[in-house]
């Protein structure tokens, strides 16, 4: 184990911002922090980079206590979600500011900062921009700079806050990618903030996600999808259809239709169903399951989507493949029902 | 003009209320502001340009130039620190009392600085709270060049820390961490990141400080004594001069401090017009 966080708890003022965390990151780990806003996620990188100090629980860098060390000693190299560019300095300044601020004995030469500063705006792409001043940079560029002004300090773990948080969703997607290479290069340990699941998901070797201080699960994306350990991890996790049912004999009952269940099931008797959109089927008004009248049909994107309203005035939301969904009218009464569920208790 | 005014319904003011408004400030202006000023140069060059410098060049001028410059000097040198001190505080740290504190800083703008000066008469006067104990060490602040600084660094205080806490309030603490973790230490972090940051800030708020302390007189007047030659500021000793009747002298010296306000204006538009480049250029989030 490389980094080893173990029973974390920060409280501000009254509120419990994190509640006894316990984690660990591998060397070389891509591990994504996921949670909604306020689930603690940002404090508990702030705790490993310094900028927060825990009010319990230990921080641990192979073996070695990283609490007791100050901020400007860890060598943990953090990209602020609003990157927190010097604002008077060029990019190029910005990045060779870290190695400026070594002590004397362990500072390079001028020219080996020169040319240290000119690899790395290399590696983020942004050669001969070195300077321009923030202000003179798009979003994406700002971040790149940032991401190199971390790495120049050569730190030997790397924390990021919400890293596309401020991006719009075509550069987003570019730069997700581009860090996905850059991770592949440099083989850093990476730690990042993020509150979007398909970011998370999508990039990390790993998912922790963290809803009101508390880690809720901890698993690859595969396991966190197809293996949810709450409600909250599932509807966290995608697009989620809810209904009521009654567990019997291992199967859910859905307005009078059983339908087989995925995963644990505690206990008979009435339960929450849990489904994707695209777990549901559709059938003629005379079949078993909900009824719904048709609202809209979507023939556009991947997916073809009703959008329907059940007996309760609720909305629905059905993704069917476009050549089931063609077949459909807008004002048509059909039933639904799900292919599979996961079944908890309570909602949330 | 008439069509040009109509298109916006606004601004569909008669003509003879716009003429109105403009000859009211004009007029007004003129009488309050430019007129004195005027008069001013005026009064100190009725009897020559000769007779002018020679109130200037007087022992008891130049004693009293002197004094107003090392008083503001000072006055203006401690609000800076104190300013950049508390502003720093307000503006990174949470603590406990900080909305008193900012309430606090603006105080001496609110309160006559005759009772600013008055205060440390009470304070540190022979019949003060520690005159005694002072009279006992041989210290005197009351009727000296300390109680002239300390009466002004009281009425100036605000204006360094009020033009720097909005600014760094609202720039935050995020480059400050960003400087600990890539290494920086506390001097480092401040001299290269957040003082580069509200330079234009700081020039303006010393600036206007300095403006403000040479021309201090309530608070200056009670702890000052009047001595010509020794505690007599420059406003003291235009008071002084004008009362001797010497009017052409006083208004020498109160041109020269009325100067002194015009270069401190100037030099405060200057850094104005290069400040909203700045702060345009660096609003970038």
């Amino acid at each position: 184990m490389s980094l080893e966080i173990s029973d974390v708890a920060k409280t501000f003022g009254r509120f419990p911002a994190l509640n006894g965390v316990s984690l660990f990151a591998e060397d070389g780990e891509f591990l994504a922090l996921l949670g909604p806003s306020g689930s603690g996620k940002t404090t508990l990188l702030r705790v490993i980079a310094g900028l927060d100090v825990p009010d319990s629980g230990a921080v641990r860098f192979h073996g070695e206590d990283l609490l007791a060390k100050p901020v400007r000693q860890r060598r943990i190299g953090f990209v602020f979600q609003h990157y927190a560019l010097f604002r008077h300095m060029t990019a190029a300044q910005n990045i060779a500011f870290g190695m400026r601020s070594r002590v004397k004995a362990e500072r390079p030469s001028g020219a080996e900062i020169k040319k240290r500063v000119a690899e790395l705006l290399d590696l983020v792409q942004l050669d001969g921009l070195g300077g321009r001043y923030p202000a003179q940079l798009s979003g994406g560029q700002r971040q790149r700079v940032a991401l190199a002004r971390a790495l120049a300090i050569e730190p030997k773990i790397l924390l990021l806050d919400e890293p596309f948080g401020a991006l719009d969703a075509k550069v987003r997607r570019e730069l997700r990618r581009w860090l996905r290479d850059l991770h592949e290069r440099t083989g850093l340990t990476t730690i990042f903030v993020t509150h979007d699941q398909e970011e998370a998901l999508d990039l990390a070797d790993r998912v922790a996600v963290l809803k009101d201080g508390a880690l809720e699960q901890v698993g690859t994306p595969e396991e966190l999808y197809h293996e949810p350990a709450s409600a909250f991890v599932f509807d966290f996790l995608g697009d989620t259809v809810t209904f009521p049912c009654s567990v019997k004999g291992g199967v859910a009952v859905i307005a009078g239709a059983g339908v087989p269940i995925i995963g644990p099931h505690a206990h008979e008797g009435d339960a929450i169903a849990y489904a994707r959109p695209d777990q549901l089927d559709i059938a003629a008004a005379e079949a078993l399951g909900l009824p719904v009248v048709v609202r809209n049909v979507i023939l556009a994107g991947p997916d073809a989507r009703l959008d329907c309203v059940l007996e309760s005035g609720e909305a629905l939301d059905v993704r069917l493949p476009h050549d089931v969904a063609a077949k459909v009218s807008p004002r048509d009464h059909l039933k639904v029902l799900p292919r599979a569920v996961r079944v908890w208790a309570q909602q949330r | 003009m008439t069509a040009k005014l109509e298109k916006s319904p606004a601004r569909r003011d008669p003509p003879w209320l716009v003429v109105t408004l403009i000859m009211v400030t004009l007029a007004y202006m003129s009488l309050v502001l430019f007129l004195p000023l005027v008069t001013v140069f005026i009064e100190a060059l009725r009897k020559g340009v000769d007779a002018y410098l020679a109130a200037l060049h007087e022992p008891d001028a130049l004693a009293a130039i002197r004094l107003t410059l090392m008083v503001a000097g000072l006055a203006v040198l401690l609000n800076t620190v104190f300013g950049l001190a508390a502003a720093w505080a307000v503006a990174k740290f949470d603590f406990w009392g900080k909305s008193a504190l900012l309430t606090l800083i603006d105080l001496p703008f609110s309160i006559s600085p005759v009772i600013s000066g008055l205060v440390y008469v009470l304070l540190y006067g022979a019949n003060g709270w520690f005159g005694p104990w002072l009279d006992e060490h041989n210290i005197q602040i009351i009727f000296t060049f300390t109680g002239i600084t300390l009466a002004t660094t009281l009425v100036t205080l605000p204006f360094v820390a009020r033009e720097l806490i909005p600014l760094m309030q609202e720039q935050g603490s995020d480059e400050e961490a960003a400087a600990a973790t890539l290494g920086a230490g506390m001097w480092r972090t401040f001299f290269m990141v957040t003082l580069p940051n509200v330079k234009w800030a700081l020039m303006y708020g010393v600036l206007l400080c300095t403006a403000r302390a040479m021309g201090e007189f309530g608070a200056v007047a009670v702890v000052s004594g009047h001595i010509r030659g020794e505690t007599a500021t420059m406003p003291l000793y235009v008071e002084i001069l004008y009362n001797e009747y010497s009017f052409s002298a006083a208004f020498a010296i109160a041109s020269l401090l009325a100067l002194f306000a015009l270069v401190t204006l100037a030099v405060k538009t200057l850094l104005e017009v290069q400040f909203a480049d700045e702060l345009s250029a660096q609003r970038w989030r």
